[in-house]
């Protein structure tokens, strides 16, 4: 299956992948508009300290612990990727007790949030790799 | 503070409906023209640090940004323009020589801009690249004067060590240290795949880079620096840089702020002092002295490897040319005045030297004149921007060419021609380690890759509408070419008719 | 083959889902009590508070999971008692078996309380059913006086599901913080005083001296505290029965080794029956959380079908919120220990021989598996910043070797 790699050797902390991870998430179909005035919460998130910096997101394990310690069975592999039922989330934070790697959050609507390759919105591949100046995350099989 | 008499070039100019504060602009910027303002809640910017190199403009998501010329200005003078008095008023401040990176940029005559290429109608009719071969392929180096045969009457190969080239572009001579590793890398990878040749300059080869030696030029210049044994016979060809079109007759200097571990150890000279070329070869100040020169590398890598000379274009440089024919070299390589550098001084870069097109045709027709131009081949550079410039090259005389400014733009330069300040945003003329990582091999190899594969494509194209099939049949193939404009004097040294004729 | 589970919670889905990893053909029977489709159990303060509804509760699988899995499921019944590889129903249907996977979970622990049968309006917290006579207890015009007894996980979870449908809630517990178990002195009262300033009543180091139908009388102080509804939630017991009278050894839970297999061969246990070794302190234990269950039930499936997959991760852990507060514990809190307050949050890292062993974090919780990782893994903290990661959980904390691996798909 296809996912997000990470390769921080080509990151240069410019935060674009959080942008666009906010835009392609926004339901917006203008940047401009999704962003503007707005602080964001992407799904991307980007370490950074000294020389270093990497983008985070969802690994979609083969087999993630967040899934398998969901209560509400919001959290559901569908070929192969984690995706979120935001309807059936409660917002226990479980999967945030369960996630080695950080990669889910509180949205602004108050259910969890995680990266689902942007397969549920518009754009349908993952718009942080898409924006990325520096090929830092790539989308591929491995 | 005293008075600064110079306004700034530059103005920032950031459309606030578009801007998202994501503050890229802020990061990406070296010479930190952006910041966000707590207090205002929006990016300000401080446009006297700008130097318009383009990458906040470049990476803002929303297109917020440009960078315009300032329409500030002093009173009209055709004489003393608006940068002539500001010049004067840096020198005043400063004391010192003034610097410039990258080409000449003055308005000086573009030769290759009023030369025309011809076509075939009727008769000689034109061929269609995508139906028939059409060679592009070229071999650099001394071709023999006459067939050999052995006592069985078979043939005796004879034949100088050559350079093959899949396209007649090579990537010229730019050092490590003037530009990253990155850049290097991405040459060399491009080189390979491209079955062409990228050529160190004069810094040494790192020792990352010598797994591409079968595509690599190794130079030897004035200030010898990373220069012994195995470089030598890690490249497919060594070059002896006797001059430079950007800065003729001076040498060069990276600042020992550049030279960091991995430098100092390809350079092999210490940590953090200058490395400074000097002007001349202080073994070279004869023809037979860069003879004993071209044969000492050869005796070194054992007649391997084809040895290049590199000129600049200079006032006779038809008569040195001649002599570098006569040295025992294989390959004359002539820069011209608009070749670009890391630094040099503004007024030399903008006054000395010629333009590559009279050279290269007037070295081209002495050689043929003393029947010695088999003896070498011709490969010139400085400022050739696009194929139509590789073609006029070819059909001026040249085998090949070397491209630098060009490379260099494929893999993001933006010619703000601010080099020697170190803080390249794009990572190419930069030893940060933060700037240098910004440029990603994997795509500055594949966009060199690009360019040359798509010039060589409207090579064929034109060389097809000329019914010419091969570069062969187009080197020195000056009636293909006819003149716009010009002087008869000029077309007397370039060699061609004017257009109509 | 002929699968067997008792149980349809979180334990039993991991069981199902695990088994059919290995085996995608023999039939499964489930047995359950409760007449619903699985559901997390942990979902019905949820429901009560409205983040929820019983028909979202109970697509905690797909509505065809049974089908899909090929699971009988025979609801609302009781297994009876086990008859060598058969197992007998309250009607007496027998299920003959191969491999038996016990889920049975637990029940709530009612101490015997003066005068509490004569409390008409009362009720556990535990299943669905709970949840739906609480709420109908509580009707709609937000006048009832709620008491709960018990300040565990279960009664605060109650507290802040019903705490917007009742006139007032009162906790009390005979533990002098609430959380006993879960938490020490500062954290727990770093809950206690956001869930007061919601509207919450304490009563600690109090107990029940004798309820009258709508009023109790407290031990100590003798202040009697008037209710409409009152909720015990004093504690569970596992359901061991059955197993013990299998054969199966039991300490407090059933016991069972890292294949999830009792001393019985062929019979499983998983969930909150079965005795877990917690690895964070090296002692076994019940370790009655979701995550664990379904962990537990997986490996028992895996294995159940001739799998060979043994599971050594278990680690004591909660993520819990309470009226907008969150808490995420893991692990024990034997050893050094860190400790953070910071714009009102509140964080405890503990350190035991070069392992993280624990972590409480309160209010900012984000990224909290990254500690629990650590735990699960036994990661060396010489192998990491420590400093770092005290700041915060991170990955900037590891190698970049460790970072490619985890980031970067490097196979190493």
């Amino acid at each position: 299956m296809k996912r997000v790699y990470v390769n921080e050797k080509w990151c240069l902390g410019c935060h674009l992948c959080e942008y666009y991870c906010a835009f392609a998430n926004s339901g917006k179909s203008d940047m401009v508009k999704a962003l503007k005035d707005h602080k964001i919460a992407p799904r991307i998130k980007i370490e950074e300290r000294d020389n270093i910096s990497f983008a985070v997101s969802c690994r979609h394990c083969e087999e993630p612990l967040c899934v398998k310690g969901c209560i509400s069975g919001a959290l559901t592999i569908q070929d192969g990727a984690v995706h979120i039922d935001s309807d059936k989330c409660v917002g226990c934070c479980t999967c945030i007790l369960c996630c080695p790697y950080g990669a889910l959050s509180h949205s602004e609507q108050g259910a969890i949030q995680k990266c689902e390759l942007c397969q549920k919105n518009e754009f349908g591949q993952p718009m942080c790799v898409q924006g990325c100046p520096n090929k830092a995350i790539v989308y591929e099989e491995r | 503070m005293a008075i600064d008499f110079l306004y700034p070039q530059y103005e920032v100019v950031r459309n606030m409906d578009r801007c998202i504060t994501c503050r890229a602009c802020e990061r990406q910027c070296a010479n930190e023209v952006h910041h966000y303002d707590v207090d205002f809640g929006y990016m300000v910017s401080d446009e006297s640090k700008c130097v318009n190199c383009h990458r906040c403009v470049s990476l803002c998501p929303t297109r917020a940004l440009k960078i315009v010329k300032t329409d500030h200005t002093f009173k009209e003078n055709a004489n003393w323009t608006g940068k002539a008095i500001s010049e004067v008023y840096r020198q005043a401040g400063s004391g010192g020589v003034l610097l410039s990176s990258m080409g000449n940029p003055e308005p000086l005559p573009i030769y290759w801009d009023k030369i025309l290429i011809n076509a075939s109608q009727v008769t000689n009719p034109p061929i269609d690249p995508l139906r028939e071969p059409m060679e592009t392929r070229t071999f650099l180096g001394k071709k023999p004067g006459k067939i050999e045969r052995g006592k069985d009457g078979n043939l005796v190969n004879n034949l100088s060590p050559q350079l093959q080239l899949n396209v007649p572009i090579m990537f010229s001579a730019m050092s490590y240290g003037s530009i990253s590793y990155n850049a290097h890398a991405s040459l060399a990878r491009a080189a390979v795949e491209l079955g062409t040749y990228y050529n160190t300059g004069e810094g040494g080869l790192h020792q990352d880079f010598y797994q591409y030696g079968d595509h690599t030029i190794v130079q030897v210049a004035s200030g010898r620096f990373g220069v012994f044994k195995e470089y030598l016979e890690a490249g497919a060809a060594i070059e002896i840089k006797m001059g430079q079109g950007a800065k003729p007759g001076i040498g060069g200097h990276l600042p020992g702020l550049k030279v960091g571990p991995d430098i100092s150890k390809t350079r092999m000279i210490p940590e953090g002092t200058d490395a400074i070329s000097p002007a001349p070869h202080h073994d070279i100040y004869s023809i037979e002295d860069l003879r004993q020169l071209v044969f000492s590398l050869k005796e070194a890598t054992e007649y391997k490897k084809p040895v290049i000379v590199k000129i600049a274009a200079v006032h006779n440089v038809a008569a040195i040319a001649s002599g570098i024919a006569r040295s025992g070299a294989d390959i004359i390589a002539i820069d011209g005045f608009r070749g670009g550098t890391g630094a040099a001084p503004t007024r030399i870069r903008d006054n000395v030297g010629i333009p590559i097109e009279l050279a290269l045709a007037a070295v081209d027709q002495r050689l043929r004149d003393e029947g010695i131009r088999d003896q070498v081949s011709v490969v010139i550079g400085g400022s050739v921007r696009n194929s139509a410039d590789l073609l006029k090259a070819i059909a001026l005389g040249a085998d090949a060419v070397y491209i630098a400014t060009s490379a260099l733009l494929a893999l993001g330069c933006h010619l703000c021609r601010t080099c020697q300040s170190g803080r390249c945003n794009w990572g190419i003329a930069t030893q940060r380690p933060d700037l240098v990582k910004r440029l990603n091999p994997d795509i500055g190899s594949r966009r060199l890759v690009n360019l040359v594969t798509a010039w060589d494509h409207e090579l064929k194209e034109m060389m097809g509408g000329m019914g010419i099939n091969s570069i062969e049949a187009l080197r020195g193939n000056r009636l293909m070419l006819r003149g716009i404009g010009l002087t008869q004097k000029e077309l007397d040294i370039l060699g061609i008719k004017h257009a109509g004729e | 083959m002929k699968y067997l589970i008792i149980g349809s919670g979180t334990a039993a889905v991991g069981c199902i889902e695990g088994i059919r990893v290995v085996d995608q053909a023999s039939p499964i029977t489930m047995v359950s009590s409760e007449p619903y489709q699985p559901y997390g159990r942990p979902l019905i303060s949820y429901m009560l508070q409205g983040k929820t509804t019983e028909e979202k509760m109970l697509r905690y699988r797909p509505a065809d999971f049974c089908e899909r899995n090929g699971v009988t499921a025979l609801l609302g019944h009781t297994v009876q008692r086990l008859e060598g590889r058969t197992a007998i129903l309250e009607d007496g249907t027998a299920l003959p078996f191969d491999k038996l996977c016990i889920a049975s979970g637990s029940r709530p622990f009612v101490p015997p309380m003066e005068g509490l049968e004569s409390v008409q309006n009362q009720t556990s917290f535990m299943t669905l059913d709970d949840a739906k006579r609480l709420r109908g207890l509580l009707g709609e015009g937000k006048d009832k006086r709620v008491l709960i007894v018990g300040a565990g996980l279960i009664g605060l979870k109650c507290a802040e599901g019903i705490l917007g449908l009742a006139q007032s809630v009162t906790v009390i517990d005979l533990a002098p913080r609430i959380l006993p178990n879960v938490l020490s002195e500062e954290p727990a009262a770093v809950i206690q005083k956001h869930m007061e300033g919601k509207g919450v009543r304490f009563v600690l180091n109090e107990s029940v001296r004798r309820f009258a139908p709508a009023k109790a009388t407290l031990q100590n102080s003798g202040e009697v505290i008037p209710f409409d509804v009152l909720v015990v939630a004093v504690g569970v017991r596992p359901n061991t029965g059955l197993a013990e009278a299998a054969g199966c050894a039991v300490n407090r839970g059933i016991l069972t080794n890292d294949h999830s297999e009792t001393t019985v061969p062929g019979i499983y246990a998983a969930g909150d029956c079965a005795v877990s070794h917690d690895i964070s302190c090296g002692t076994d234990r019940i370790l009655a959380i979701l995550p664990n269950a379904y962990l537990q039930g997986e490996t028992a499936g895996m294995n159940m079908a001739g799998g060979d997959r043994p599971f050594r991760k278990a680690v004591s852990m909660n993520a819990s919120g309470f009226l907008g507060l969150h808490m995420i514990t893991a692990g024990s809190y034997d050893g050094e220990q860190y400790l953070t307050r910071e714009n009102g949050n509140y964080k405890l890292l503990v350190t035991r021989d070069d392992h993280l062993v624990g972590f409480i974090l309160i209010g900012d919780i984000e990224r909290a598996g990254i500690y629990t990782s650590l735990i699960r893994e036994r990661t060396p903290l010489s192998s990491i910043d420590f400093h770092l990661i005290r700041e915060k959980p991170q990955l900037m904390a590891f190698s970049s070797t460790e970072r490619a691996k985890k980031l970067g798909g490097a196979r190493v």
